[in-house]
């Protein structure tokens, strides 16, 4: 038990973060609305930041900025991950707003945001089976 | 076909009308100026092959087994990554194979080799800086995007309810907050800016800070205002002329490190403003990009141009 | 202490991400989705990494927020025109008639 179910019980954020992703992903799949689905991009992409990050933390250490003089390794956290998502979360910012400018657009064109209506529009739109 | 307007918002959803036969969905498409005869011939000429019930049974049926399929799939997906993740170390374990010979590199020699005091600013500004490049790239191709979608074209720039738009300028306590909150909020933008291979911060930070402050001044100011300070070609020369000096100044970096050349920029004294090498001006440009990044969403989204 | 605070913000966390996906509303989701980015932006606090809570902060419940808002804002006016046009329209056709 104890080999599958590992650190599961004291991981907390890694277990927080996939769950996160999973929810997002639901919500994503699930909901009728546009909107609804930008907001479960955007809950997934916070999920993978703190997967990530979470795996720079050491415990005991201290933020990296170099303070008093002191430049051993083992008196701070490791840097990399924070660097890594904080590009991460200004690109996903860009999604977002790229995705809204699309929903506006596909608005103003169907006067609808219910994914049903619009695909039985497009169908029709289109002359095929829908 | 119904008397009141396909809009009204009283109706709970568009599917429901549909289904019970209340609404033809062909309509909108006329009325949403699509006067091509041809487009409006071929929308007539289709007849569905069959019934409305019959079509209706199969979709409430198509749409259960979506329902049944996708959580079928987010079960298997959550077991999956739960499994997976159970493996990794332990939280905050010093032994973990992520702390490596890279991070000691960073932390140990990086106030030497980059001159910041701030190892992550360091570490994104010299050490990794194509990655940084790339990010501005795309925060540049996102507000082209946008343009190019939210761009309404001549005659309907004028949004004709005028009435609805709340002008806030006119409330004299939002008024009277902003004049001084929005001074504060720049400032401590350029500061984290500036600061950035000093103390927690840098570009990303600095950049969104005081695209913060520029969304609010014009949404209390009005958009003509902000619009006049900033005209479309100051944005975009200032944004061009910012992933400019970025290549060229990372370029010349590639080329004295590739060929071993002493670099002709001072390293300074870690821990005065004016050190670190080309980090402050790269933090300064990429704080330029994303900072009116923030502020063209926010103009594209209101008024459809800058 | 510290793994009580912890255990308190992710758990409130997964709550926020969990009625984002039960309101029905989408101005309801998005109201809850800026409260879930501030208890994101303290947890990067807790993580040792505040350059990612500046930008968190200012990002999500700033920014993101904003632009929902304008695209809900900018629905509702095309709706408005819409609905403008199509008076006008009935209008015009009364006064032609008459």
């Amino acid at each position: 038990m104890t080999q599958i179910f590992g650190n599961l019980l004291s991981n907390y954020e890694d277990v927080v973060a996939v769950l996160l992703f999973s929810i997002g992903f639901c919500v994503l799949l699930f909901s009728r609305n546009l909107i609804k689905k930008v907001v479960g991009l955007d809950i997934m992409d916070t999920g993978v930041f703190l997967l990530l990050a979470s795996r720079g933390y050491i415990a005991g250490r201290h933020v990296p900025i170099i303070v008093d003089g002191i430049t051993t390794a083992e008196y701070y956290i490791n840097p990399i991950p924070a660097g890594l998502v904080l590009t991460g979360i200004v690109v996903s910012v860009s999604v977002s707003a790229l995705m809204l400018s699309l929903t506006v657009r596909i608005y103003r064109t169907y006067h609808t945001l219910d994914v049903d209506a619009l695909y039985m529009m497009m169908a029709v739109n289109k002359g095929g089976k829908p | 076909m119904r008397d009141k307007p396909i809009l009204d918002p009283e109706f709970s959803s568009i599917w429901t009308l549909w289904k019970n036969g209340q609404i033809d969905l062909t309509t909108p498409l006329r009325s949403a100026g699509h006067q091509d005869p041809k487009s409006v011939r071929e929308v007539e000429k289709y007849r569905p092959r069959r019934s409305r019930e019959a079509y209706s049974q199969y979709v409430r049926r198509s749409t259960k087994l979506y329902k049944i399929a996708a959580t079928c799939l987010c079960l298997i997906f959550i077991t999956v990554m739960l499994l997976t993740v159970a493996n990794l170390p332990p939280y905050g374990d010093p032994n973990a194979p992520t702390v490596n010979e890279v991070s000691e590199r960073y932390l140990e020699e990086g106030t030497d080799e980059t001159g910041a005091v701030n190892t992550v600013a360091g570490m994104i500004l010299d050490y990794r800086a194509f990655d940084t490049l790339g990010e501005s790239f795309v925060l540049f191709t996102s507000v082209c995007a946008v343009a190019i979608l939210m761009n309404l074209s001549g005659k309907r720039q004028h949004i004709k309810h005028t009435k609805e738009l709340i002008n806030y300028a006119d409330d004299m306590i939002v008024r009277g907050v902003c004049r001084f909150l929005i001074p504060v909020i720049l400032i401590f933008g350029i500061y984290i800016l500036l600061n950035g291979h000093l103390s927690p911060g840098g570009g990303f930070s600095g950049g969104a800070v005081l695209g913060a402050g520029l969304i609010i001044y014009a949404m209390v100011w009005g958009e003509e205002q902000a619009s006049r300070i900033f005209p479309a070609k100051t944005v975009r020369l200032v944004v061009f002329c910012s992933l400019v000096f970025y290549c060229l100044a990372k370029s010349y970096s590639f080329y004295t490190g590739a060929n071993h050349l002493p670099s002709a920029i001072p390293m300074g004294i870690p821990g005065h403003i004016l050190s670190g090498g080309l980090i402050m001006p790269l933090n300064v440009a990429v704080g330029f990009v994303v900072c009116f990044t923030m502020y063209s969403f926010y103009m594209f989204f209101r008024r459809g141009r800058l | 202490m510290m793994t009580a605070f912890r255990i308190i913000l992710l758990s409130s966390l997964v709550l926020c991400a969990i009625g984002t996906a039960i309101v029905k509303k989408p101005m309801h989701a998005i109201i809850i989705y800026m409260a879930y980015s501030v208890i994101m932006s303290v947890i990067w606090i807790l993580l040792e990494s505040p350059d990612l809570a500046i930008t968190e902060a200012a990002v999500g419940a700033g920014v993101t927020g904003i632009l929902f808002f304008l695209t809900l804002h900018r629905i509702n006016l095309i709706d408005k025109d819409a609905e403008h046009d199509e008076e006008k329209k009935a209008e015009e056709e009364a006064d032609h008639e008459g």
